[in-house]
C-alpha cells in the first residue's frame, strides 16, 4: 500500500509538472499544426536559468517568469526562421534547438563556475517557501508540498490559457493553424501569429523546465532529452482517450495525458524494468498512442492529429 | 478604380516549363462594376486575381487601386480592402471553429486581435441577422463547427463573412463551382444581394455562362492572357449564352483545334 501511494504521488507530482511542457506542445503541434522541435532545447533553458539563477539569490517565482520569458524568446526564434527565413518548420525547431545546446551549456558552466550541473538543494524554491510553507511538511507519514504546489500551478496555467484560447487573440492563434489563408484575409499576417504562437508554446515548455528544476534541486542540459516525445505523447494520449467527453477543455484532456502517460512509465519501472531502457519505453507508448487514436479514428471519432 | 497597367508575368522562369501568362495585359475596373470574367481553362483568369489580390506579385507592370500603386503591398494589407471567397468551400473559412467563432473574427478585421473576448453575445445576435439573409437556417446553428457544414452553406458562410467588413472591392473565384445546381443557385443569389446591397465593386470568375450572363454589369473573356470580349452596360443586358459559347468555339477554331 505505501509503495503504491508514493507511486501514485510521484506520478501525479510528475504528471501536473511535465502537464506544463504539454500544454506547450498543444499549442504549438495541435493549434498551430507546427512539429516543434525545439523543446528539448526549450525546456532545460528554463530549468537551467532557473538553477543559476536561484543559486545567486533570486527569489523563484521571479524565475519561473523568466524561464517562461527566455522560452518564448527561442521559441520566437524558432518561428523567425520558419516565417522569415523560409525554413522548414522541422528543420526550424532542430537549428534552435542545437544552438540550444550550446547556450545551456554556457549558462550552466557561467552560473557554477565550471560545472555541469547546477545545484542548489538547500536554497529557497518555489516547494519549500511560502506560500508552500504554509502546507506541514508532512501529512500522515507523506510529504505533499511538491504535489499541492505543482497541482496549483497547472491549474492555474490551464486557466490562464482556457481563458487565453477564447480571447481574441488566442482564436485566431486557432483560426491560423486551421487556414491561414483565412487568417490573411482578415488582413492580419499569419506570420505574426505562428511566431506568438510557437513563442507561447515554448515559453510554457521553459516554465515546466523551471519548475520541475526546483521540485528536484537541480538543473543540468540533459534533462531536455525526450521532451517532444513526452509532450506528444501527452497530448495525443489526452486527446485520443478523453475526446468522447464533450465537456471536456482540451487542456484538461492534455492535463491526463501527461498523467496517464507518466502513469504508464511508473508502471513499468515498478514492475521492474531496467531505467535504461525509459526512454525507448517512452517512444514505444508514443508509438502505440498514436496507431491506438488511428484506429479510434476510423471507429468514427472525432479527429486527433497524429 | 482598380487598373492593370502592362502587366507581364510568367512562370517557372528560366526553365523548360517557363509559361508566359500576361504579357502586357492592361485592364481596369470602375467603381460600382460588376464584373464577370469568363474564359477557358488556363487563360489566366486566377492569376488575374491572385495579382489583384497581392498572392502574387507580377513581373512587369503597376497594378493600381484607388489611384495608388499597391505593386509592393502584401496580401495579407490588401485584404484590408479587399475581401475574397475561393473556389473550395474549405478555403474561406476556419472548419475548427464554430459559425459564431468564424463570424467574430471576421467582424474584428481591421481592429487589434488583443485580450479581450471574442464572442459577445450582443454581436451574436447581429451575426443571426446577416445569416438569415441566405435563408438556409445557418443562423439556428451558431455553435456549430464550420468543419460539420456541406459545402453551399459554407460558401454562403464564406460570402457572408467576407461582406462583413466595408470592403472595396469583391474577388470570387469561381465560388459556386463546387456546389450543387440548387445551392449554386442560392449562392449566386445571395451573391447579388449582398453587392447590390452595398454597391461593392465585384471581380468574379466563372465558368457558368448563365451566372455570367444574368449577373452583373459587364462582361469580360480571357484566351491566353487577353480579354477578348468586354461588353457593359445596355450591351451587356442583350447578350444571351449562345453569343458566348460562340465566341468560345470562334477562339478555338481560330488556334485549329
Ligand atoms: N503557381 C503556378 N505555377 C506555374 N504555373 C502556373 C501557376 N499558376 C498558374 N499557372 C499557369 O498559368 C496559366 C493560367 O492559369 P490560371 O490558373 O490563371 O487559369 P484559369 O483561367 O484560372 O483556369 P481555370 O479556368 O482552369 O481555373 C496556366 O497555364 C497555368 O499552368
Ligand atoms: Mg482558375
Amino acid at each position: 500500500m505505501d509503495i503504491f501511494l508514493n507511486v501514485l504521488k510521484v506520478t501525479l507530482e510528475e504528471g501536473f509538472m511535465y502537464a506544463i511542457l504539454a500544454m506547450g506542445v498543444y499549442i504549438t503541434y495541435s493549434i498551430l499544426d507546427f512539429p516543434d522541435l525545439s523543446v528539448d532545447g526549450t525546456m532545460p533553458l528554463g530549468a537551467i536559468i532557473t538553477g543559476v539563477l536561484i543559486m545567486n539569490g533570486v527569489n523563484p517565482w521571479l524565475c519561473l517568469t523568466i524561464a517562461f520569458v527566455l522560452g518564448a524568446v527561442a521559441g520566437a526564434v524558432t518561428g523567425i526562421l520558419h516565417v522569415k527565413f523560409k525554413i522548414r518548420d522541422l528543420l526550424c525547431g532542430i537549428l534552435t534547438y542545437t544552438s540550444l545546446l550550446t547556450v545551456n551549456l554556457i549558462i550552466v558552466s557561467a552560473g557554477t563556475g565550471g560545472m555541469s550541473i547546477a545545484s542548489f538543494f538547500r536554497e529557497p524554491t518555489i516547494f519549500n517557501t511560502a506560500p508552500a510553507a504554509l502546507v506541514p511538511e508532512k501529512i500522515g507519514g507523506y510529504s505533499l508540498r511538491i504535489l499541492i504546489m505543482s497541482f496549483v500551478i497547472v491549474l492555474i496555467v490551464k486557466i490562464i490559457m482556457d481563458l487565453y484560447l477564447k480571447t481574441k487573440s488566442g482564436i485566431l492563434l486557432r483560426a491560423t493553424g486551421d487556414n491561414s489563408r483565412f487568417v490573411t484575409m482578415l488582413a492580419v499576417d499569419s506570420g505574426k501569429i505562428k511566431i506568438i504562437g510557437l513563442a507561447l508554446g515554448n515559453g510554457l515548455a521553459a516554465l515546466s523546465g523551471s519548475v520541475i528544476a526546483q521540485s528536484r534541486g537541480s538543473a543540468d542540459p540533459q534533462m531536455g532529452v525526450g521532451m517532444v516525445v513526452l509532450g506528444l505523447a501527452s497530448v495525443i494520449i489526452g486527446l485520443s482517450i478523453f475526446k468522447r467527453f464533450s465537456f471536456m477543455k482540451t487542456t484538461t484532456m492534455v492535463i491526463l495525458g501527461s498523467i496517464a502517460y507518466k502513469a504508464c512509465l511508473s508502471i513499468a519501472l515498478e514492475l521492474g524494468l531496467p531505467t535504461n531502457y525509459l526512454k525507448l519505453l517512452m517512444a514505444v507508448i508514443f508509438t502505440v498512442a498514436i496507431v491506438a487514436s488511428r484506429i479510434s479514428i476510423k471507429k468514427g471519432g472525432a479527429h486527433v492529429k497524429a | 478604380m482598380l487598373r492593370l497597367e502592362n502587366i507581364t508575368k510568367k512562370f517557372n522562369i528560366g526553365t523548360i516549363d517557363e509559361s508566359t501568362v500576361f504579357d502586357n495585359f492592361n485592364f481596369q475596373v470602375k467603381k460600382g462594376e460588376f464584373v464577370s470574367v469568363v474564359g477557358s481553362n488556363g487563360s489566366g483568369k486566377s492569376t488575374l486575381l491572385n495579382l489583384v489580390c497581392g498572392t502574387i506579385t507580377p513581373d512587369c507592370g503597376n497594378i493600381i487601386f484607388n489611384d495608388k500603386n499597391i505593386n509592393k503591398l502584401s496580401e495579407y494589407k490588401r485584404a484590408k480592402f479587399i475581401g475574397r471567397v475561393y473556389q473550395e468551400p474549405k478555403a474561406g473559412t476556419c472548419g475548427n471553429l464554430t459559425i459564431a467563432e468564424n463570424m467574430a473574427l471576421a467582424d474584428n478585421k481591421n481592429q487589434f486581435y488583443g485580450l479581450s473576448k471574442c464572442l459577445s453575445k450582443k454581436r451574436v445576435d447581429y451575426y443571426k441577422t446577416l445569416l438569415e439573409k441566405c435563408d438556409l437556417g445557418l443562423e439556428n446553428r451558431m455553435t456549430t463547427k464550420v468543419g460539420a457544414l456541406s459545402g453551399g452553406q459554407r460558401q454562403a458562410l464564406a460570402l457572408v463573412i467576407a461582406n462583413m467588413s466595408d470592403i472595396d472591392l469583391l474577388i470570387l473565384d469561381e465560388h459556386t463551382a463546387a456546389l450543387d445546381p440548387k445551392s449554386s443557385d442560392t449562392v449566386m443569389r445571395l451573391t447579388d444581394k449582398l453587392v447590390k446591397e452595398k454597391g461593392i465593386t465585384t471581380l468574379m470568375v466563372t465558368h457558368n455562362l448563365r451566372f455570367a450572363v444574368e449577373y452583373g454589369n459587364r462582361l469580360v473573356m480571357m484566351h491566353e492572357g487577353n480579354c477578348v470580349l468586354d461588353i457593359a452596360g445596355e450591351n451587356k443586358q442583350n447578350v444571351v449564352v449562345d453569343d458566348l459559347l460562340g465566341k468560345f468555339y470562334e477562339i478555338s477554331i481560330e488556334k485549329g483545334n
